[in-house]
């Protein structure tokens, strides 16, 4: 069974209300759409499948979510393919609703329709003659109204007793348009039943997955030799729709002058989208959210970290001690950590998001942000990710789904990690606070507040520079449009709500978290293994009397940590680096920071805990900078932390791709390496220079 | 196409006026997908805060779209 019909109908509210939990999201295959499935048991027993089709406005598509449609209802030998569709369509907007309908209806699939939002047709002034309409389209009509869940089990019924034949009435007459001959050639040679399939694969047989590269050829053949000219067909077609569907609709529906629903939408319209009002608001509405991921979150997340802390003391504690144990503590569960500590920054992200788009907000978002953020390449629906990327990429480029059209969507992914992030905060306070004073100018203006403030605006103007460039390069696969429908305001579905943030954690959690756990484990080994006899040589230094008897066990097991880093392959790694990343002013301690933080940016403190043997560990800050702040080259015997270091060290990670979460979730959500590797690529590239002019220009 | 003709981006907020023709096939078929076909009466609602785009109201429901696409559009 496929749920088919246009977006902002109740299409998903149905679609949750039929399976409840028992749903599943995966990708169509090859491409990033999601696809959504779900059981239910009909009243007869049995269980039925039940498939949630994009939201599409007609089988011409624009985008790749809509492109869908056909390849599940005209390619009969796909397993997906349904025995009976369940239509949705819009009871306050039939008409346009019901273009869909009569192309869907001419594949002659078994179809009922569902004719949702009969409560605001009825308050909008909307009287459908119920029985006359099916009649009319020759399939049953079912009235419900999935907000209130009326109608549903009458819906249920009705889908059980659907019979195996299509009885929908014909639509238009092809042959206005089509020569019948040459449409009947094309349907012997492709083997299809239904004239609309063979017209539809003749419009779109380009981008059409199933069909064999001969068939192809066939109709590119075909095309030709007929003279088949597919815009302007289109364009016919749609208009013969609508005069049959006016034809339907005549009398069967009667709308009173002023429909009610209208107005109040207006009302708040007038408000949300004022001139000045709506983006103060919108301003105030993006502030909230991006508190609230950095203050709810921060309880969650902690406790989080803990549990992981206690876990992995735990396991030390019971498990026998050798490398298998530090593999399983240090390796998996520190990788499981990282993967499970952002569950709460995306559940609240998202929680926001599917209050925004489920009220019809996120629409007016799109149309007031579009002009600016057009201008840079970007879409109106960038915002969002972007502010969200103050908080954390990972949540941020999995909303950027929302965005249709692929080119804004990739080049809203690729910029949103520029942002900066609330990973960077604690790199940024640690440095900050190591050399730049803390004195006030004027009384008020904190210098260490303004450095951290313009590390901010730095990565904001960075996100928009770097879209407008990939806007000049990155070439459009679809023709942008901007004609979107602006849906009716609406209380948000709790449900709904609850749904999408359950589908998100757990699409991050088992599809980016795989590659996170698998990078975790490769950072492990390289950190915790060192070439030839190194580590023994290392065990036997710090066993010496020497050392024993002068420091106490706990500096003793201090030293010995920093000493085996800087010989692991990691420490190897690190000084086999310096000399590229002396120009910027790193010494080999640095580069080793930087490869172990390449898994997260905030594992950089505890890295340079370790490597200047702090007490305690890395959430020690203030022992950590003190002996950073103490830190002298051996050779010269200068400081290490200048402040010219320092800032070229901020503005590294500022721009560098230190994150494997995002890395892992760009893969996901573009189901490509390409991508990520550009990404990394490209941070890595603009951190090395912009750190280069700063340490230069600096010193 | 008459370049002078009086196009969908012309109106203000508050004028309505009915669709004739398109100048953009593509566009077009877009266009009437969403419900603007031609002698349907069309309604400017509002601008957005920066001018474009522009909140219509047609054939029962409300349509946003760019200023360069409500030119395509002409009305009678």
């Amino acid at each position: 069974m496929a749920l088919v019909g246009n977006p902002n109908t109740g299409k998903s509210t149905l679609f949750n209300l039929l399976t409840g939990l028992n749903q599943k999201i995966a990708n169509f295959p090859g491409v990033t759409v999601d696809k959504k499935t779900g059981t239910y048991k009909l009243p007869t027993g049995q269980e039925a499948q039940l498939i949630d089709l994009p939201g599409a406005y007609s089988l011409y598509p624009k985008s790749k979510d809509e492109a869908m449609l056909l390849e599940v209802l005209a390619d009969t030998k796909n397993e997906i393919y349904p025995d009976v569709v369940v239509f949705i369509a819009d009871a306050t907007n039939l008409k346009r609703n019901l273009l869909l309908f009569s192309q869907v209806a001419d594949l002659k699939l078994p179809t009922i329709i569902a004719l949702n939002m009969m409560d605001l047709a009825k308050r909008g002034g909307v009287h459908i003659q119920i029985d006359k309409l099916a009649q009319k389209l020759g399939v049953r009509v079912v009235p419900i109204s999935a907000r209130n869940s009326d109608g549903i089990d009458t819906l249920k019924l009705a889908i059980s007793e659907t019979s195996s034949l299509a009885t929908q009435t014909d639509t238009i007459d092809f042959s206005e348009f089509l020569n019948p001959v040459a449409l009947q050639e094309l349907q012997t040679e492709l083997g299809v039943k239904e004239p609309y399939e063979a017209v539809l694969l003749a419009h779109q047989y380009g981008q059409t997955s199933f069909l064999s590269t001969k068939q192809k050829e066939y109709i590119g053949a075909w095309v030709t030799a007929h003279g088949f000219k597919s815009q302007d067909l289109q364009a016919k077609e749609t208009i013969a729709r609508y005069n049959a569907i006016n034809e339907v609709l005549f009398d069967t529906v009667k709308t009173d002058i002023q429909p009610l629903g209208e107005s109040y939408s207006n009302r708040i319209d007038r408000v949300l989208t004022h001139k000045f009002w709506g983006l103060g608001i919108f301003m105030l509405i993006l502030f909230t959210i991006f508190q609230s991921i950095f203050s709810w979150s921060a309880y969650p997340m902690s406790l989080i970290e803990d549990a992981f802390v206690w876990l992995g003391n735990t396991a030390h504690q019971l498990l026998p001690a050798g490398q298998l144990t530090n593999l399983v503590v240090d390796g998996v569960l520190s990788g499981l950590s990282g993967v499970l500590v952002f569950i709460p920054q995306i559940a609240i992200l998202f929680a926001f998001i599917a209050i925004l788009e489920d009220t019809g907000y996120m629409a007016r978002v799109t149309f007031m942000m579009d002009r600016i953020m057009r201008k840079v390449g970007l879409n109106g629906k960038s915002v969002v990710p972007l502010i969200g990327g103050l908080a954390c990429a990972v949540p941020s480029i999995m909303s950027a789904r929302n965005i249709e059209n692929w080119k804004d969507r990739i080049i809203t992914i690729l910029v949103t990690p520029l942002v900066s992030c609330s990973a960077r905060l604690p790199i940024y306070t640690l440095l900050i606070s190591l050399v730049v004073p803390d004195y006030r100018i004027l009384g008020i203006l904190n210098m260490q507040g303004l450095t951290l403030m313009a590390m901010y605006v730095i990565s904001l103007v960075s996100a928009v520079l770097v879209a407008w460039v990939l806007k000049l390069i990155i070439k459009a696969r679809e023709r942008g449009y901007f004609i979107m429908e602006l849906p009716v305001y609406r209380m948000p579905r709790w449900k709904n709500v609850g749904y999408t943030m359950y589908d998100k954690v757990k699409a991050f959690v088992f599809e980016a978290g795989k590659v996170i756990v698998a990078i975790s484990i490769i950072l492990w080994v390289l950190a915790s293994y060192g070439p030839g006899n190194r580590f023994a040589l290392i065990d036997e230094q710090f066993a010496n009397p020497k050392y024993t008897q002068q420091f106490s066990p706990q500096q003793v097991a201090n030293l010995k940590a920093s000493a085996r880093l800087e010989n692991s392959y990691a420490g190897v790694l690190g000084k086999s680096i310096e000399p590229i990343i002396k120009p910027l002013g790193f010494d080999w301690k640095i580069g080793i920071a930087l490869i172990t933080s390449f898994a997260a940016r905030e594992v950089f403190v505890g890295t340079m805990a370790t490597l200047y043997s702090a007490q305690g560990d890395g959430s020690r800050t203030e022992s950590v900078r003190d002996r950073m702040a103490e830190a002298r080259n051996p050779d010269t015997g200068e400081l290490v932390f200048t402040l010219p270091v320092a800032f070229s060290l901020m503005i590294f990670y500022a721009y560098a791709m230190q994150c494997m979460s995002t890395l892992a979730v760009v893969y996901r959500e573009t189901k490509s390496w390409k991508w990520p590797l550009i990404q990394l690529v490209y941070m890595t590239a603009m951190a090395y220079v912009a750190s280069l002019l700063v340490y230069q220009f600096l010193k | 196409m008459e370049k002078t003709a009086k196009t969908l981006s012309d109106l203000f907020p508050g004028e309505s006026g009915i669709i004739k023709e398109f100048t953009d096939l593509e566009m077009s078929v877009k266009l009437m997908e969403m419900g603007c076909l031609p002698g349907e009466p069309v309604y400017v609602e509002r601008m957005a805060p920066l001018g474009d785009p522009i909140a219509v109201t047609i054939s029962g429901y409300q349509l946003s779209l760019r200023k360069q696409e409500a030119s395509t559009i002409i009305l009678v």
